[in-house]
């Protein structure tokens, strides 16, 4: 079969999500940066959010399977150390399909107060700077109580 | 070059994973729920720097080595992480002071490196700054917390800094490998970073109400391999897996 193109890979590649945040591609994450296609193999560029993320792994794997099943049969992954991942790198609608999922998206440059991803109140506050995940805080929303997870900012 | 940068980064990872699987002993045994998470998410923070400084040293060494090599088939003597890493967790008031005079370090340690002359170091170094800045600001405000409550707190935390405060001038103890590093460029100048540590943690130190000790043993030995004999029983339990089933992975 003919190489697949760079395009057509990287739309193959929104199959493959977040596996903590299963709404959010690796693309929206930020993590995917770069593809290299070469007589039917595939090389596949990705960063780490943080430095001990276990979902890393799984990521690996998700991405071999989804070229895998598209018949590409050899894929190599790097885990580079640069560009270092920071949450400006988190796309439009990736910070879209955090909030619908449930999770406030990390503050950006011009935002003060993190707002309650259920009722939108910035009547919230900070119960732990360390949540479910590395990447996540805990928060509280004093509007309607609920508790939830805010994914923290790093730049 | 490349062997004294080999040789560094051994010194970085082994002082990261050996903090790192101190707090994981945590993992159930924290005060409450959240802090049982945020010890654990520090502990896999600084476990995940120790697995890039081994990646980096292991490619270095001829013929290379794994990670895994090197984090787990390396016995004692062979580990190069100053004393105080590898102390056992304590109370919570020992670990939480530990830990904040660690975070202090590393803070300035990776604002230092990343601007490193070393690409790969570099990198690494901004990635895991922006993690300590978190570990800090955590760390900082529970030895504020635990000094200004109750007497039960504010003694135990007093104690934790009779028995750590001589363990940490080892922090800033170079050899000669890392002072050719740093000469050229490629690692932080450890007597600047010693400075800024002194001139945060002193005067907080005193903000806390707490006494520094006046005199005591002053901890040395991990950068020449010789350590307590407590790294020893954490490297057995650490390593039971990799060795019981050689060829496993990290």
């Amino acid at each position: 079969m003919a190489s697949p193109s760079k395009a057509q890979i990287f739309q193959w590649l929104e199959a493959v999500k977040d596996p903590e945040i299963p709404v959010i591609s690796i693309r929206d994450l930020g993590i995917l940066q770069g593809i290299r296609v070469a007589d039917g193999s595939v090389s596949v560029d990705i960063i780490p959010t943080y430095s001990g993320c276990p979902a890393m792994y799984a990521i690996q794997a998700d991405i071999k399977q989804v070229l895998q099943a598209h018949g590409i049969e050899q894929v190599s992954i790097q885990l580079c150390h640069e560009p270092v991942w920071n949450t400006d790198m988190i796309t439009e609608q990736g910070r879209e399909s955090m909030r619908a999922f449930g999770i406030a998206p990390p503050l950006q440059a011009d935002q003060r107060t993190v707002a309650c991803p259920q009722c939108g109140s910035t009547e919230t506050t900070c119960i732990s700077q360390f949540g479910s995940t590395a990447c996540k805080a805990l928060y509280r929303c004093e509007a309607c109580l609920e508790p939830f997870d805010y994914f923290k900012c790093h730049a | 070059m490349q062997k004294d940068l080999s040789q560094y980064t051994l010194r970085l990872a082994d002082s990261a994973l050996t903090m790192g699987q101190r707090l994981a002993e945590w993992c159930g045994h924290g005060p409450y729920l959240e802090e049982d998470v945020a010890l654990t998410n520090v502990s896999l923070d600084l476990i995940g720097h120790a697995h890039m400084f081994y990646q980096m040293a292991g490619a270095m060494q001829e013929p290379a080595v794994t990670a895994d090599d090197l984090a787990f088939l390396r016995d004692a003597h062979e580990y190069r992480n100053p004393l105080i890493t590898e102390l056992p967790r304590g109370d919570f008031a020992y670990t939480t002071l530990k830990q904040y005079f660690i975070d202090v370090f590393n803070l300035y340690l990776y604002q230092a490196m990343a601007t490193s002359t070393h690409e790969e170091l570099a990198a690494v170094a901004k990635k895991a700054g922006m993690e300590v800045k978190y570990h800090l600001a955590r760390s900082e405000a529970w030895c504020e917390r635990l000094s200004l409550s109750t007497d039960e707190a504010k003694a135990r935390i007093q104690q934790a800094l009779d028995d750590l405060w001589f363990y940490t001038p080892e922090l800033f103890e170079t050899d000669a490998a890392m002072q050719r590093l740093t000469a050229a460029g490629v690692a932080p100048d450890y007597a600047t970073i010693q400075q800024q540590w002194q001139q945060r943690v002193e005067p907080f130190m005193a903000l806390c109400g707490l006494t520094l000790p006046q005199a005591g043993w002053v901890a040395t030995g991990g950068l020449q391999g010789e350590h307590t004999e407590h790294l020893g029983f954490m490297l057995a339990e650490m390593q039971f897996l990799p060795r019981a089933y050689p060829g496993c992975e990290w």
